[in-house]
């Protein structure tokens, strides 16, 4: 059910790509959404796929759980897919029942589409098994300390990002386990009307938001009680600086980039 | 009436990395009127195997029978079952949500069809059998000591009027005292309303001191099913499997190792303290 | 002075109303003194509610007493500029083990403290290896805490807590929300920590079989401290201590109900070996 959640879990593993600095995944993961976007035709095409099972390669995660990624969204990508289908005008019309038309070009614009999706999901999947969320964090931070001199606070947004990628599990844990309890009790979550069962939310929602508000408060305390008073003062178990394989790992991506652009205006 | 289990397995995640069979070939019998404890250690199939007697959860091979009919068949009411079988979870007061106590006990009763006035005299009722004073009925639950929450959400169970009450560690964080006042309150209603009564636990103290049958869950399946003084005489294997028998079980068997013939399979300090008292006579 | 004292230390929760007017007061901490050495293993019982927690909390300063004062390693806690120190010398394991783990990985959650110290680099590593060694944790270090056990997370809780190189821990009933293996496990754990390397430990609890072993006991009701002693003293007083909502470890119960029918038997027997060897004697007295 909703454990099977893969996004944001990381994969424990000793390759070169979980050892590459947060801000270069972080970067790398920007550029290959921007590719995927950007790459047009089946050249295009062949170079973001060889890249992305390069790097599936490289990474040493089992190709199973990547995938397993994809299903809470398969939906989201089925409805994609179907409104390229049948909403995209062309010329070469396949077929057509009543207000239903498929034009070739919406063949292809939902066969794109799909790819897109599957693709973006799996690239930046494979940052997040990766990389943990404390390095990922730690590099937004990084990434993004300039901003801190115009006043954006950057290390209270890393940390927040930091504890709730920790705590989503545990709620989505106790979300099945209230949910259970309150059937237990007689509640139906999946019969009547759209209404009639956002009201009975309200027997789930209000125990969740209890126990978060709880979690958080003890939470808050322990940081506390460990000498924690915001980012000033802090030293960093793994201070981020670019080695040499990091340096090797931007001019892949910008001679990957430069490659997917260069498809596109001369092809 | 009976609840009866036939070959059941559950398997958690089936067809990914993480499968892992939380409950292998179980093979029951639950009578009317039983008052019966559940132990095992942690992981070892106890919280599946009490979701699978209200169904909560559904068996992925086997038959459970609930008086006689498969609770899998097409047309059995399961929301029914989930009323007459009823499951207080661990920590229980965590599911109070409504702006009183009295609407919170109300919620099951609700649910299962009754009108406002029938529903709040199922409250009421379940508000009293539980042990919960009258002045705090229309307070807030969340201000509550953890006993009295814990004694509350009992009652959102109760009110359903279940003829079988499934309980989950009731006693997890209470202190010694509130533990002894939950554990008696549903001694009570077991004698009282001859409910049948599961409790599941950590501590084989409580078990041998309330229940008539215990059954032993390890790695999924039933390792030992039987009265207290049998299942404890077991307490090498149950050793084994990460448990432990009471204390005054070791003590008899030590007592008896050094030549004094007590009942060496007393489980409860009432029981030991009789058969000690015995020898001195 | 030990390493902690309280004198008539009193803690109130104090509600107030929309306006801000003293709607009510509670004293959760009631005139409580407090004396700890270094190295000493002290069990503060009390049922729920009898203000153990709150009393727990000032230790670590994160509550400020309203009267009294209470002194870490000579340090005033009301003193703000003390707060950090206190906390050095004194960390503090909650009980619900999931809300007190801040990482995603084990070892980088047990770096979290020393982090907050400012701690070189390098010198984070060799304590987060250290403690996590010394609770038996070493080889999860790559771990995701949600894939432990609830024994296993409390020990990593322990381990954040050491890496901070404190002289003191405070555990306020860890083993609450534990079966009775992560109880054991912890409880071992900690004793190690106070026999090895010293550490003082301050374990508020109500399972009085934790107790057994200590070195002094307070028992706490109505935020008073209401007896006092070794284990052996404390749990002489079967009838005392259910006043105050507690029991007594069985061993111990079923020699107070012996007792009371009449064998002769010494008070404060603690574990299961004493009674035998007391209660053999009795027989061999009583056959000859």
């Amino acid at each position: 059910m909703l454990r099977d959640i893969t996004l944001g879990q990381y994969y424990p593993a000793d390759s070169p790509v979980h050892k590459l600095d947060p801000r270069v995944k972080l970067f790398g993961a920007l550029v290959y959404i921007v590719s995927l976007f950007v790459f047009r035709g089946i050249f295009g095409f062949l170079l973001a796929t060889i890249f992305l099972l390069f790097l599936i390669k490289i990474c040493q995660v089992p190709f199973r759980f990547m995938v397993k990624g994809l299903k809470p969204i398969v939906i989201l990508m089925v409805f994609t897919a179907v409104f390229n289908l049948f909403l995209t005008p062309g010329k070469q019309v396949l077929f057509h029942y009543g207000i239903l038309t498929i034009t070739m070009e919406g063949v292809k614009n939902a066969a794109f589409m799909l790819v897109r999706l599957t693709y973006l999901i799996v690239g930046t999947s494979v940052m997040t098994l990766t990389t943990t969320p404390n390095q990922l964090t730690d590099g937004l931070e990084k990434a993004l300390k300039p901003l801190s001199k115009v006043g954006v606070p950057v290390h209270a947004v890393s940390m927040m990002m930091s504890i709730a990628l920790r705590f989503i599990p545990i709620l989505i844990e106790e979300t099945d386990i209230i949910m259970k309890a309150q059937m237990a009790r007689g509640a139906d979550f999946e019969e009547g009307s759209l209404i009639v069962r956002a009201k009975n939310m309200i027997p789930l929602l209000v125990p969740l938001f209890i126990s978060a508000f709880r979690r958080a408060d003890d939470l808050a305390m322990a940081m506390e009680a460990r000498c924690y008073e915001g980012g000033e003062g802090r030293s960093k178990m793994r201070p981020l600086s670019y080695r040499r394989m990091d340096y090797g790992a931007y001019l892949l991506l910008f001679s990957y980039l430069g490659g997917i652009i260069a498809l596109r205006v001369f092809l | 009436m009976s609840i009866i289990l036939n070959n059941v397995s559950y398997t958690y995640g089936e067809g990914t990395a993480y499968e892992m069979q939380a409950l292998k070939n179980v093979t029951l019998k639950i009578d009317d009127g039983e008052f019966i404890g559940i132990i095992g250690h942690t992981g070892s199939g106890k919280s599946t195997l009490i979701q699978h007697l209200n169904g909560l959860m559904k068996a992925v091979s086997g038959e459970i029978y609930f008086n006689g009919r498969d609770i899998s068949e097409e047309d059995f009411d399961r929301k029914e079952l989930r009323t007459r079988v009823g499951l207080v979870f661990q920590y229980p007061e965590h599911q109070l949500f409504e702006t009183t106590i009295f609407n919170d006990v109300c919620f099951g009763p609700i649910n299962q069809g009754f009108d406002k006035n029938e529903a709040g005299l199922r409250a009421f009722e379940a508000l009293r059998m539980a042990g919960v004073p009258e002045k705090l009925y229309y307070q807030p639950p969340f201000d509550l000591s953890g006993g009295q929450k814990r004694r509350v959400a009992i009652a959102g169970v109760l009110a359903m009027k279940p003829e079988v009450l499934i309980l989950d560690e009731p006693t997890a964080g209470l202190d010694p005292k509130g533990r002894d006042e939950i554990l008696d309150l549903i001694a009570g209603m077991h004698r009282a309303k001859g409910m049948t009564i599961i409790l599941v636990s950590h501590s084989m103290e409580d078990v041998a001191k309330y229940v008539q049958r215990i059954i032993v869950m390890d790695d999924g399946q039933v390792f030992l099913d039987g009265a207290p003084r049998e299942v404890f005489k077991y307490y090498e294997q149950l050793e084994k499997i990460g448990l432990k028998a009471p204390e005054v079980t070791y003590l008899m068997h030590d007592l008896k190792n050094r030549g004094m013939a007590v009942d060496w399979d007393a489980t409860t300090v009432e029981e030991a303290k009789q058969s000690i008292l015995k020898l001195f006579q | 002075m030990g390493i902690i004292k309280a004198s008539k230390l009193v803690f109130e929760y104090i509600r107030r109303d929309e306006e801000g007017n003293v709607d009510s007061i509670q004293t959760a901490v009631d005139h409580v003194d407090l004396d700890v050495n270094e190295g000493d293993f002290i069990v503060i019982l009390g049922h729920n509610g009898s203000g153990k927690s709150t009393l727990a909390k000032q230790l670590n300063a994160l509550l400020i007493p309203s009267e009294g004062t209470l002194w870490v390693e000579g340090k005033d806690t009301k003193e703000r500029e003390n707060v950090r120190d206190v906390r050095r010398t004194a960390g503090m394991v909650f009980q619900n083990p999931d809300n007190q783990i801040i990482a995603s990985v084990v070892e980088e959650d047990v770096g979290f403290g020393p982090e907050n110290l400012g701690v070189p680099t390098e010198e984070i590593w060799k304590r987060v290896e250290e403690s996590l060694t010394s609770v038996g944790m070493l080889k999860f270090r790559r771990h995701s805490p949600n894939k432990l056990s609830g024994g296993q997370k409390q020990r990593v809780a322990i381990a954040g807590v050491m890496a901070m190189e404190p002289k003191c821990i405070v555990l306020d009933e860890p083993t609450a929300m534990l079966d009775p293996n992560g109880r054991r496990e912890v409880l071992s754990a900690v004793h190690e920590l106070n026999r090895k390397k010293g550490i003082t430990v301050i374990l508020i609890t109500h399972y009085m079989e934790e107790a057994v072993d200590a070195d002094y006991i307070y028992v706490m009701d109505e935020g008073k401290v209401v007896m006092e002693g070794l284990p052996k003293e404390i749990f002489s007083q079967v009838e005392e201590l259910k006043r105050h909502r507690l029991d007594v470890p069985q061993a111990t119960l079923l020699a107070y109900e012996l007792k009371k029918a009449g064998l002769p038997l010494p008070d404060g027997i603690l574990t299961r070996q004493e009674l035998a060897e007391e209660l053999e004697r009795c027989y061999v007295n009583y056959t000859k």
